[in-house]
């Protein structure tokens, strides 16, 4: 316990520090997106790492979370910090009366009424032209104010996005490591056992599926105020299974891998840039070894792969 | 303590159970017996609410608990175990028995989340309750290994540990002694003795003879979906209907 927290704090500090090593404008920018990826990759891990339960739908909620915090700041000229909170209750009483239906539904039958919901709801940004703008986005989303300051460079949307992402990661750290988060894992290993001591199976996975629904709207709230500019397309089925790519190669059932799975996915494309037309082609093969190699996700792979070496270099001395 | 009647299960036509009656006193080991397919486990998973009843009542100390699932009836203390042990296996020992404790704590996802004071001493309460019912099953030095890295002995002492956890007043065993050798059924057979003297009420359906003859008070016997007869030990093994099931009838 002690020394999760010691972890914790060192890994807070790091993300503290981190703009003074990279003082570069375009990468900061960057790393504002690996903040709201790791959240979201943490509100989908919850759902599909702890209890079991899989969604493809989850860039939808985080578009609902931007969407409503950009119609209600810039048509309502609501203050955004009452809007970021508005939007994910209604986020989340919106997930939780879907998932009383649709988590009935198991594996596959879920991935395609979770698929379905996304679709929906992307088709909803694309067509309510008057309230969302349309194809051609809603812009003009204000920038936060905090006692005077106003979040509008990368370095203060830095701290601002990586202050609310220590918030989720040490929020979920707890509920992973309680009474609730064991409940969700025994329903993910067998679901009458947890059923048979006396877990409500149900009502926990609708619980979790609102919790992951309200932190993806939280991070789409922050996206849009901190982009100012909010279209369709970032919300798309594409990014729901960029998501769920993130959540499987940091590592299911882990908050650090959805942190590791974020940053990766997020920064590789920034990487392979260089490579012109092969950069596709190398994150894919990339993503194919990582997972053939790596099955338990880059959160056991990296340290399985230090003591692979370590032990190697050992029998080297001993030869 | 625990009254079933008239239970009946039709399976796509086939009647699974014809209409079984018992009743179970409270402090008793009762065995449930029968030779395959008569039965045995549909009426346990009827019982606990994991399968829904064509018709019958089942009745738990006296309240009407038909059609109540397995998560309710354990908050009424009852729980069971199953043939082949479900374990949680991603999970520790430990964590796996801090389960069973799941009815006798309260906190909420954001209490947990959040780190209240209360759920804090509610998370050391846990802890203490489950090492209590480790050491109980004598597989306290187990407690943080990987429960799926667990042999299937242990697997199903585990079990038990979890389900005791639960603090139930009643507790229903599917075949305890399957896949357990002589010496770790010997070991099951003073621990079902043990829980008995808690003042827990246990039934099991189990196929070794010997553990069912040695450590139950009473005996049902089951076959073909109806039950043959009910008594003592005793009396079952000189029982002849139970004899012509077993052995086969020569008519």
């Amino acid at each position: 316990m002690k020394r999760d927290l010691l972890f914790f704090i060192a890994f807070s500090l790091l993300v503290m520090v981190a703009p003074q090593l990279f003082s570069g404008g375009y990468l900061m920018n960057v790393l504002v997106f690996v903040g709201i990826n790791t959240m979201l990759a943490i509100a989908l891990n919850l759902l599909l790492g702890y209890a079991g339960q899989i969604s493809l739908g989850h860039a939808g909620f985080f578009g609902l979370g931007a969407y409503l915090s950009g119609i209600m700041t810039t048509t309502y000229s609501f203050n955004p910090w009452v809007a970021m909170p508005v939007a994910a209750i209604v986020v989340g009483c919106l997930a939780g009366l879907i998932g009383f239906p649709i988590l009935k539904l198991k594996g596959h039958y879920l991935a395609m009424a979770t698929l379905g919901l996304g679709i929906i709801i992307y088709i909803i940004f694309n067509e309510t032209v008057e309230l969302t703008g349309g194809p051609s986005g809603l812009s003009a989303i204000p920038n936060l104010k905090l006692a005077g300051i106003i979040f509008d460079s990368d370095v203060k949307n830095y701290y601002l996005i990586w202050g609310v992402t220590l918030a989720v990661m040490l929020f979920s750290l707890n509920l992973a490591n309680s009474r609730v988060g064991r409940a969700l894992r025994a329903v993910h290993d067998s679901e009458v056992a947890a059923q048979v001591l006396g877990v409500n199976a149900r009502l926990l996975k609708v619980q979790i599926f609102a919790l992951s629904a309200v932190i993806s709207s939280l991070a789409g709230s922050l996206y849009a105020h901190t982009m100012t500019f909010i279209s369709p397309a970032s919300f798309g089925f594409n990014f729901s299974i960029e998501l769920l790519t993130m959540v499987v190669i940091g590592g299911l059932g882990s908050i650090y891998g959805s942190f590791l799975g974020a940053a990766l996915l997020t920064l590789l494309p920034e990487f392979l840039r260089g490579a012109n037309d092969y950069d596709i082609i190398i994150y894919g093969a990339l993503l194919m070894v990582m997972v053939m190699f790596m099955p338990g996700g880059l959160v056991r792979g990296i340290p399985a792969l230090f003591r692979k070496i370590v032990r190697r270099k050992g029998e080297g001395g001993h030869a | 303590m625990l009254e079933v009647s008239g239970i009946t299960q039709i399976f796509g036509g086939v009647t699974a159970l014809d209409s079984v009656s018992f009743s179970i006193s409270k402090g008793d080991i009762t065995g449930v017996i029968g030779p395959n397919g008569a039965g045995k486990t549909t009426l346990f998973n009827i019982i606990t609410g994991i399968y829904r009843q064509s018709a019958g009542t089942v009745s738990l100390e006296g309240h009407d608990v038909t059609g109540f699932p397995p998560e309710r009836l354990a908050r009424l203390a009852m729980v069971r175990t199953f043939q082949n042990i479900e374990l949680f296996g991603g999970m520790t020992v430990l964590e796996n028995v801090m389960v069973g404790m799941h009815t006798k704590s309260s906190s909420g996802l954001l209490a947990c989340a959040l780190k209240m004071p209360w759920s804090i001493s509610e998370e050391r309460r846990i802890r203490d309750g489950a090492l209590k019912w480790l050491e109980f099953t004598g597989i306290l030095d187990l407690a943080d290994q990987a429960a799926a890295s667990l042999p299937f002995g242990k697997g199903r002492l585990l079990e038990i540990a979890r389900a005791l956890a639960v603090e139930p007043r009643i507790i229903l065993m599917d075949e305890p002694a399957a896949g357990l050798n002589s010496q770790e059924t010997l070991g099951l057979s003073h621990l079902i003795k043990r829980v008995r003297d808690l003042g827990i009420t246990v039934v099991l359906v189990e196929h070794d003879m010997e553990l069912v003859m040695d450590i139950c008070d009473r005996i049902i016997v089951l076959n073909l979906g109806t039950k043959l007869c009910e008594g003592t030990p005793r009396e079952i093994q000189e029982s002849p209907e139970v004899i012509a099931a077993y052995l086969g009838d020569d008519d």
